[in-house]
């Protein structure tokens, strides 16, 4: 009895050890998302298009996909934009939005790098990404089909993230088609 | 040319103070809840800053919509579950105290309470142990004491 509680200093150790090595394994950047399982906000915005067309959250709906905080002034858009482009390719709806931008130069640089987007909405102010908890561009959103928001990524989305957004695409789409 | 430097040297501050936000309120309260929100409001991008200090775009929106919801008369609270709806409870300097953060706010006291159960544990062992010597006397035969006495003077004696 006495030779155990001798060990007890030592079992604290490794506990709080181990709670502390996972924290590190932790990346602080990435913050949950308020939102996550709730309906997209309100928004009321022109298409970047189209100054003329006016998008609403009710646009957005129909299809499970993703939703991409992009602008020209974000170096890692650029980086992540071939993949968007690719994730178009493989038949999936990329919806965007263009946060803080501006339009000329927003309709140059997809001309220049093809065009990913089913739709573009042009949030000049940041009101959307405000609403939506956007922190830094490039940010992506998988929403269902009634427009709920159910997973966010912060960063880069490179084929590794794909892969993951990918799956949980596939899975709101089956569980759609089950329920219909 | 004099003239010119002395006009440049007035606009001068002019153009750096505007690269500063500037807000106006209508009272001094008014700004001092404004500084508060700021102060414990906290930058999502950069971490370790709160509203006031970061220099980051996010941050300059974030203190525009607390200005803008101080000036349309919104309370403290109501601004501050504002930003919670949209970046959750990692904007806040203060975490609220809910199932996530008891380990947070109460474990210093469950600590407390553990070192204090220690305390008493060692200390009741050692009264024991104290009682248990003055005990010894008394559970000598009359015989055994006076032997005891004995040697102890012995002791003394020489």
């Amino acid at each position: 009895m006495r030779r155990f509680i001798l060990f007890i200093p030592l079992v604290i150790f490794i506990g709080i050890g181990i709670f502390l090595w996972r924290g590190l394994q932790l990346d602080p950047t990435e913050l949950p998302s308020a939102l996550l399982n709730k309906p997209l906000p309100q928004f009321q915005l022109s298409s970047l298009y189209d100054e003329g067309i006016e998008l609403t959250e009710a646009d957005l709906k129909g299809e499970a996909a993703l939703v991409n905080v992009w602008a020209t002034w974000c170096p890692s858009c650029k980086q992540e934009h071939a993949q968007l482009n690719r994730i178009k390719a493989e038949g999936y709806k990329v919806i965007g939005i263009n946060y803080k931008d501006d339009r000329q130069k927003a309709k140059i640089w997809l001309e220049k790098y093809l065009d990913p987007y089913a739709s573009n909405i042009f949030d000049v102010e940041g009101s959307l990404g405000l609403d939506l908890g956007v922190y830094g561009a490039p940010e992506t959103y998988v929403i269902d089909a009634a427009g709920i928001i159910r997973y966010k990524h912060v960063g880069v989305v490179d084929e590794k993230v794909w892969q993951k957004l990918k799956g949980i695409i596939d899975n709101l789409k089956v569980a759609k088609q089950t329920e219909s | 040319m004099r003239v010119l430097i002395a006009s440049l040297l007035l606009i001068f501050p002019l153009l750096s103070s505007a690269a500063i936000d500037t807000y106006e309120f209508e009272d001094e309260a008014t700004r001092e809840r404004f500084r508060q929100l700021t102060f414990e409001l906290r930058c999502p991008k950069c971490q370790n800053q709160n509203l006031q200090d970061s220099n980051s775009p996010i941050a300059s929106d974030l203190r525009n919509e607390v200005y803008r919801m101080l000036r349309e008369g919104n309370g403290n609270d109501e601004i501050i579950d504002f930003m919670v709806a949209r970046y959750g409870d990692f904007v806040l300097y203060r975490p609220p105290v809910n199932q996530m953060t008891y380990l947070l706010w109460y474990g210093p006291f469950g600590l407390l309470i553990i070192g204090l159960i220690v305390m008493w544990l060692i200390s009741g062992k050692r009264k024991r142990k104290d009682r248990d010597e003055e005990n010894l006397e008394q559970r000598l035969s009359d015989e055994e004491s006076q032997r005891l006495k004995d040697i102890l003077d012995d002791g003394n004696n020489k």
